[in-house]
């Protein structure tokens, strides 16, 4: 019933896995009925790969990816990032946990709207134990030129590449990206997933994304399945496409 | 139930911590009010009610002796109703147990009692028989401040007689609601008191066989009263009048008056300040929840719905918060009415207590409160309505922060970027962070104009007794002595220093206007009386002409330099023109002083006292005190330590009730404004905040963007507020100003920070408060919409 999920074929990294979700089960109450946001998923992110998870609307991809950066907490089972388990963390545990090892982007840029591009950065390097400058990290995603810029001044796709350059300036072990791409058109799309896989080459940091877009699923070294709370399928791509090559 | 009026039911109930906080400074706002002119209005008709029904006089006169027939000749004076021609006397009395000299008037009554004016409210005992000269009722306050009742005995100095009477009865009377001796500034139960005894006592203790020496009467309605004063004035002249004094005039009632007139001034300065809050708030809260709410109104135009409905259907959010508001108002009004009007019932003595709150007042308070929040809420409602609906789909624009819009933002780039969020965001709505600040600002200047009257209280006493007034006791003599006087009373035991000055009733004219005032004579160095300028340095007393407070010269329109008409009441009643050579700054009274050579030199006298200052070793007190009780010359001892005492003890507990509520109000006002500005923010950055804590910021390190901010207005609204206080101080203290006080502008450093630390404690309050709701942001869902 559960798939397994293997090392990455084509990873060049020591298939050294950096963190690994068992069991885990959410469950919601809605009144008399219960949702089964996931259903007993086992997943493993290992060093450096990027893994893309893939599924109908409803499937518990967010739910799971929640989980995992230590947003939520899982009904049943047990999240061990390295050799720490989440399980039972307290709000405080749970919050050093992002603070020190998780990047998040959104859908929604979630940008601070009285900050500019390298504020936005600053507001993460400033309480990040080894950050990138963050001029460096709006480097990274193309954006040298716009650091002084409010987000009122920019695009919606600049927007979301200073989201990515602040989940990334700390030097986060694990970045985690639910549908970065989903407000943006796929020109734009393309240029905001090149800076997570540049990320994700240069850096080596451990990548999870979700996407709906089947042909994003190219780019990943695994690609995930989901359906009704449960991984269904697991794919390995031997050959990571760029995402230049990708189109939709 | 129509689902529009569901969803304001929902936002009500949503709102509910924002709805009631904004209702319960309407609350305030309303309940001051209503108490004040509940009060007043209770005051004013217990106050008539008794007058009426013990049939208070309308004119009072006193003489030194005149026949019984010029009584006769007054009661034929058109208008006049009824007349009661009484004795009037002062006397020293000697109550067992009390050292000091008390102090009491004696008033005539017929025996057996026959009531006329000003009839006695018998509370116990009995009046006095015929033939029981020695019986006396007194008045209750003074019986029972010494523990007497029926059958207990005192002694009096009648006439430089010792008697003894013996207490019949206790009652009250409408003449002595405030009962305040001679010389004294608020009324002192233990030292003062009143008697009531047969007529024909007091006409054999004071030798006025068929006379009088004071009488009262009572108009017709529609009686010309300037008329009959004139005429009373001029019947009375030859015998020794002083002057008839209208009722207005009364000392008792001007006291019970100009309460009432200071509860209207209460009604008129305080609740301005709540309702321009709750107005304040009103718009705030309003213009948020358009905000959020943009797209439902362009649903709500979409599906055919005009302007007006939509405004309306936001109005009728505020209209339910002051609906609130001002039904808990009434309610707290209501009681805290009854409550003030039982306090000065009490204090009054009044025989039966009407709480009339009346209908205007609460009709007042809910229509101005309506006034105030919907004309705040206006604006909001009117920018809803003014939407059109494709704009109100779209999402509002974000706000604009850019660089070149405010250089100001550059002074930012040294902080941390919490801070910069903060501050930024302050900066980016200038009117509404002021606006809010001047809010909190509202409750430190209220507390401070409360807490302020301690201090100048305080600076009253003060500047009264101890820089004015240098004596120990004043001993006002039953009538004019030679100067040569002091030095008997220098040979008392315990006695330092004594002055003679002399008081001298008259009347000041310039042109038409003209004023009832004692000249008060003073030595040339007196050492015991010592007046000042406004810079604090000695006024030495000119050799001639007048020195008139400054007051008084204003309520003659006079200035140094001119002359003014003196009339004196007393004597041959001369009538002489004297120049104001200086004018002089004093809190109490509006007093007028001359040289006493000069003043004695009016009256053709020489070298006359009716007035000795003393300094007194406070050790002799006892063996001074019992001295001064057998001197027949001795009128009434008035003693500064007693005087302070009773000013602090009356004036102090007063003003400690309002304290009180002053404290209570201005920390619904600031827990108020705080809290609401603090909802606001977390609504309008509750995305923000949640970004932060999945960025993995703490609960306390976004609590400090949150607070910060209004840690940041508060602190803004203290310099604010200070000045504010100082503001309201100025406001209160020219509407409170009297002829008798006059509140000085002094607020102690400790007031403001007093005042500041109470609002900051209250303004911690509310931050706790929304404090807590951020432990319980929902990180998720945040994430999932856009805004
Ligand atoms: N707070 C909640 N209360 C009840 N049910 C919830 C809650 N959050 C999520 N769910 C349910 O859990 C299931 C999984 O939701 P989740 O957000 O993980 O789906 P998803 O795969 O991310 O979908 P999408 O692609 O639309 O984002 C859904 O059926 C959803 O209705
Ligand atoms: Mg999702």
């Amino acid at each position: 019933m559960v798939a397994q999920t293997s090392a990455p074929a084509s990873s060049a990294a020591e298939h050294r896995p950096t963190l690994i979700g068992s069991g885990l089960s959410k469950t919601y109450h809605a009144g008399e009925v219960a949702i089964h946001a996931l259903r007993q998923v086992d997943i493993t992110l290992y060093e450096a790969e990027l893994v893309v998870l893939l599924g109908p609307s409803g499937s518990g991809k967010s739910t799971l990816l929640n989980i995992l950066g230590g947003l939520d907490t899982p009904t049943a089972g047990e999240v061990r990032f390295r050799d720490h388990a989440l399980a039972g963390a307290s709000d405080t545990e749970l919050t050093r946990y992002r603070r020190d090892h998780v990047g998040f982007v959104f859908q929604f840029y979630n940008l601070i709207a009285s900050l500019t591009a390298a504020e936005n950065i600053a507001l993460v390097t400033e309480i990040a134990r080894a950050p990138l400058a963050p001029a460096e990290a709006l480097a990274t995603v193309g954006l040298a030129d716009r650091v002084d810029a409010f987000p009122a001044q920019l695009s919606g796709g600049e927007q979301q590449r200073v989201a990515i350059a602040r989940a990334i300036a700390k030097q986060p072990d694990i970045l985690l990206c639910d549908e970065p791409t989903g407000a943006l058109d796929s020109r734009t799309g393309v240029l905001v997933l090149e800076a997570i896989a540049q990320v994700n080459r240069d850096l080596g940091t451990t990548t999870a994304l979700i996407t709906h877009n089947a042909t994003i699923a190219d780019m990943a070294d695994r690609v995930l399945r989901f359906a009704d709370g449960r991984i269904v399928d697991v794919q390995e791509n031997a050959v990571r496409k760029a995402p230049g090559e990708l189109s939709w | 139930m129509h689902p529009l009026n569901r969803k304001l039911w929902r936002d009500l109930y949503r709102l509910r911590g924002q709805a009631l906080a904004i209702a319960l400074i309407i609350a305030s706002g309303v309940a001051v009010l209503v108490m004040s002119l509940a009060a007043a209005q209770s005051l004013l008709n217990s106050a008539n009610a008794y007058y009426e029904r013990y049939r208070f006089a309308d004119v009072f006169a006193t003489v030194k002796r005149a026949p019984i027939s010029v009584a006769r000749r007054i009661a034929q004076i058109p208008g006049v109703q009824q007349v009661e021609p009484r004795i009037v006397e002062q006397a020293t009395l000697d109550i067992v147990g009390f050292e000091e000299p008390v102090v009491a008037s004696l008033v005539s009554i017929s025996v057996p009692y026959r009531p006329t004016l000003n009839r006695l409210v018998l509370r116990s005992g009995r009046f006095p028989e015929p033939g029981h000269n020695h019986e006396v009722v007194a008045g209750e306050a003074f019986a029972e401040a010494h523990s007497m009742h029926p059958g207990s005995t005192l002694q009096a100095l009648i006439n430089g007689r010792k008697q003894t009477l013996v207490v019949v009865g206790l009652a009250l009377s409408p003449e002595f609601v405030y009962a305040i001796g001679p010389g004294a500034l608020v009324p002192d139960s233990k030292r003062y008191g009143v008697l009531w005894m047969g007529r024909e006592a007091l006409e054999a203790g004071y030798d006025l066989d068929a006379a009088f020496n004071d009488i009262v009467l009572s108009l017709w309605h529609g009686a010309s009263l300037p008329s009959v004063l004139r005429e009373i004035d001029r019947l009375l002249r030859p015998y020794g009048g002083v002057g008839a004094v209208a009722r207005k005039d009364q000392i008792s009632n001007w006291f019970v008056m100009n309460e009432i007139t200071q509860l209207h001034n209460i009604a008129r300065i305080l609740p301005v300040i709540f309702l321009a809050v709750g107005a304040f708030l009103a718009n705030m809260i309003l213009a948020r929840l358009i905000a959020t709410e943009r797209s439902e109104i362009g649903l709500l135009k979409a599906f055919g719905y005009g302007d007006a409905a939509v405004a309306w259907h936001y109005a009728k959010l505020i209209v339910a918060m002051t609906a609130l508001g001002v039904l808990i108002g009434w309610v707290g009004g209501y009681w805290l009415g009854l409550w003030l009007t039982s306090v000065y019932a009490v204090f009054f003595r009044f025989p039966t207590l009407l709480y009339t709150p009346g209908s205007v007042a609460f009709a007042v308070a809910a229509l101005v409160s309506l006034v105030a929040t919907l004309s705040g809420g206006v604006g909001a409602a009117r920018r809803a309505a003014r939407l059109p609906p494709a704009e109100a789909m779209r999402p509002p624009e974000p706000p604009v922060f850019t660089r070149n819009q405010g250089a100001f933002y550059r002074f930012t780039d040294w902080l941390d970027q919490a801070s910069r969020i903060f501050l930024r965001q302050a900066l980016r709505w200038p009117l509404r962070s002021l606006l809010t600040s001047l809010g909190i600002g509202a409750a430190i200047g209220i507390l401070i104009s409360a807490l302020q009257w301690l201090d100048a209280i305080d600076r009253m006493v003060e500047a009264y007794y101890y820089e004015q007034q240098r004596q120990d006791a004043i001993v006002a003599l039953v009538g004019s002595e030679p100067d040569s006087i002091t030095g008997d009373f220098l040979r008392l035991p315990g006695v330092i220093a004594a002055e003679g000055h002399r008081f001298v009733a008259a009347r000041l004219h310039n042109g038409h206007l003209s004023q009832r005032e004692a000249l008060i004579g003073v030595p040339a160095g007196s050492q015991l009386e010592i007046l000042r300028d406004d810079s604090g340095s000695r006024i030495t007393i000119p050799p001639n002409g007048l020195l008139l407070s400054a007051k008084l010269a204003e309520m003659l329109d006079v200035s140094v330099g001119e002359h003014l008409r003196i009339e004196v009441l007393e004597g041959r009643h001369p009538v002489v023109s004297a120049p104001v050579v200086a004018l002089f700054d004093t809190l109490i009274g509006t007093p007028a002083y001359m040289h006493i050579d000069a003043l004695n030199e009016l009256l053709k006298e020489r070298n006359q006292t009716n007035a000795v200052f003393l300094l007194i070793d406070e050790h002799q007190h006892q063996r001074l005190f019992a001295r001064l009780k057998t001197i027949p010359a001795v009128g009434s001892v008035m003693l500064r330590d007693a005087a302070i005492q009773m000013f602090h003890e009356s004036v102090g507990e007063t003003i400690l009730i309002y304290v009180t509520f002053y404290t209570f109000f201005a920390c619904t006002l600031a827990i108020g404004v705080t809290y609401n500005a603090m909802r606001i923010a977390l609504s309008e950055r509750g995305r923000e905040l949640a970004t932060l804590r999945v960025l993995g910021f703490y609960t306390g390190e976004i609590s400090y963007v949150l607070l910060g901010e209004a840690a940041m207005l508060v602190v803004l609204a203290i310099p604010l507020g200070c000045l504010m206080g100082f503001g309201l101080t100025v406001i209160l203290a020219s509407a409170f100003e009297t002829e008798l006080f006059r509140i000085p502008l002094v607020v102690e450093p400790a007031t403001y920070a007093t005042a500041t630390v109470v609002v900051l404690i209250a303004t911690l309050i509310a931050g706790i408060l929304v404090h807590r709701r951020l432990a319980h942001l929902d990180l998720i869902a945040v994430l999932k919409t856009r805004e």
